[in-house]
């Protein structure tokens, strides 16, 4: 379309260029600054108010924290349970939303109506606290695993791929004697590897970003994740009001609390490239429904 | 004792004309078919069974006295008492307080801040610098509250933070950002920002898309504007989105963020800290009041409820499409 700018139009535009450039670059500053905090010495950091660039290249905050027992053993636990807990999340989602995209089967509605309430309605955190509780999962990683099992939104879209596939891949695949399991097995899964890939990411980073479920769940800190170990390390002793913390406790060098967070957002930015293609489609998609 | 002998007198006399063992066997068959797809819904079903419907079933201690050692359902029921000792608590008019501010807070500043970045956004032609501030203002809607939180403590941290330094230099000054109760809304309103115009911009985006393109070209033959399409045209063509939007924040009010408010929060901010999610917590899983904080969590769901049909009912008087 062509737009006849005038002077005022131009001047706008110049602005606006200006302006959403430096909305880009401030977005990013917070970051750049721990980044590069992360490889300075302590010496420069206090030094420094404020740098993007180190003077002095500097990889002892990752050495200290990969020599760090509790360190180590919060990030190897963190990949564990977001690995394993992708995988279950994905299972339990999978093959439910595969029956009730069979638009025959009985029951199915009421089975669809009963998904979409508990979207709207939830017991809270207190009942669910306690359901964990009597199931004795306090303090198991299954608990930051099994009560987010299936995400009512992400179960309604992939059930609604599910019903766009062809019917006839199916009924060929039936004629052969292949299983209901089988079908789903060798079909429908292959012909799905792009939309389940969107989903084990959502997954992913929910378990991997997941804060309040090790808060109220794992109170022995040796079972701590990277979420918990960060909290620990970056909050100021003094301003924790929460009793979580020894009062003898002597906040961690600058330095560290960088490397601390640069290894907890690595992998959600080595993964951001996929993550702002598919939950912005995810995203409409939702609201479209909605 | 009558009501069991009518429903069997009932049963009797509609058996017989009933097709029930028909029924019944076409079930059977239905069933043995599909065995593998019932078999595969199983876990699924059980899932929402244990975890989501459960829960919603514990609500009632919300009406009782819980023993943990009695169980849910042997402990004595109170009725309306855990809510009567609520409204009575002087926390109640704070949390109601503390809550409602950062909740109009959020939607007088974070909701038009997107609304604005994503017209701004779209008036970007050059399509390079629109895709790299989108890919960079996107990025911190996938960080957990644990990271912003981690870094506003850094940024803003007393005598060392970037942002101490900053404000000493402009205006002289010394702000203790992170425990001045003063400065708990503002830092929770900046990460809110922060956090999430950029991705929030993806919907207002794809319904600018939507605004049809030759009013503008009317307008533009008529003389008007940038300011003046953007008031006439761009503005009423994305109204429907605004209000569906709106009616959600609304619904959305009274949770306030449960990581970031708790992240935030410390033993000097508590007075203006508290809201309704982190009372719940700090009462019910550090206190272990457990049916006083379940009545207070449904407290919250119930008003949140009444909020988003009340905000659809009035967008529709207005006239104006609602969400349902």
């Amino acid at each position: 379309m062509k737009i006849h700018n005038t002077r005022g139009g131009r001047i706008f535009d110049a602005a606006n260029y200006v302006f959403l450039t430096a909305i880009g670059v401030i977005t990013l500053l917070p970051f750049v600054y721990v980044f590069a905090g992360s490889f300075a010495n302590e010496a420069e950091i206090t030094r420094r108010a404020f740098f993007v660039w180190p003077e002095q290249f500097s990889f002892a905050s990752y050495e200290y924290i990969f020599s760090t027992p509790s360190f180590v053993r919060a990030l190897v636990t963190t990949v564990l349970v977001t690995a394993v807990g992708t995988v279950v999340q994905l299972i339990f989602t999978v093959t439910m939303a595969y029956p009730l995209a069979k638009r025959n089967l009985r029951g199915r509605q009421l089975i669809l109506s009963l998904v979409v309430f508990a979207m709207v309605f939830s017991g809270g955190m207190i009942p669910t606290f306690l359901l964990v509780k009597e199931l004795g999962l306090l303090n198991s990683y299954w608990a930051l695993i099994l009560p987010a099992a299936i995400n009512p939104f992400s179960l309604i879209i992939i059930k609604n791929f599910f019903q766009e596939l062809p019917a006839e891949l199916e009924e060929s695949a039936k004629m052969d004697g292949a299983t209901e399991v089988g079908i789903l097995w060798r079909i429908i899964l292959p012909l799905s590897k792009p939309v389940l890939a969107t989903f084990a990411l959502f997954y992913a980073v929910g378990i991997w970003n997941d804060f309040m479920s090790p808060l109220l769940y794992l109170s022995d800190n040796s079972k701590w994740t990277l979420q918990m170990y960060l909290r620990q390390v970056t909050a100021a002793s003094d301003l924790l009001g929460t009793g979580d913390v020894d009062p003898n406790y002597i906040p961690p060098a600058q330095g560290i609390k960088f490397a601390v967070i640069v290894v907890a957002t690595l992998p959600i930015l080595l993964f951001y490239p996929f993550l702002q293609k598919h939950f912005a489609k995810g995203m409409l998609i939702g609201s479209v429904k909605g | 004792m009558a009501a069991p002998v009518i429903e069997t007198k009932a049963g009797e006399r509609v058996a017989p004309v009933a097709p029930a063992p028909r029924k019944r066997r076409g079930l059977a068959v239905h069933l043995a078919h599909y065995k593998w797809l019932y078999l595969l819904l199983l876990p699924g079903v059980l899932y929402f069974a244990v975890f989501r419907y459960a829960p919603m079933y514990g609500v009632v201690i919300a009406f009782k006295d819980y023993v943990p050692f009695l169980g849910i359902n042997e402990s004595p029921w109170v009725g309306f008492q855990h809510f009567q000792d609520f409204f009575a608590n002087p926390d109640f008019g704070r949390l109601l307080g503390n809550t409602l501010i950062l909740a109009f807070l959020n939607l007088g500043i974070a909701f038009p801040l997107t609304i604005v970045l994503a017209l701004l956004l779209n008036e970007v032609r050059l399509s390079i610098l629109k895709r790299t501030v989108q890919t960079l203002v996107y990025i911190p809607h996938f960080l957990s509250w644990t990271i912003v939180a981690s870094l506003s403590f850094l940024l803003f941290a007393l005598d060392i933070g970037p942002m101490f330094h900053f404000i000493n230099g402009l205006l002289g000054t010394d702000i203790d950002f992170l425990s001045d109760p003063a400065w708990f809304r503002p830092l929770i309103i900046l990460q809110e920002i922060w956090k999430n115009t950029g991705w929030g911009t993806i919907i207002f985006l794809a319904a600018l898309a939507g605004v049809d393109q030759d009013q503008y070209e009317a307008a533009i033959i008529d003389g008007a504007g940038r300011f003046r399409r953007v008031w006439h045209i761009t503005l009423p063509g994305i109204r429907s989105t605004i209000i569906v939007m709106l009616i959600l924040a609304i619904g959305q009010m009274l949770n306030t963020g449960f990581e970031q408010i708790y992240l935030m929060t410390n033993a000097l901010n508590r007075g203006v800290a508290d809201v309704f999610d982190t009372y719940v917590y700090f009462v019910g899983i550090t206190q272990g009041a457990y049916s006083y904080s379940t009545a207070v969590g449904l407290f919250k769901s119930l008003v949140g409820i009444v909020l988003i049909f009340g905000t659809n009912w009035v967008a529709k008087r207005f006239n104006q499409s609602g969400l349902f």
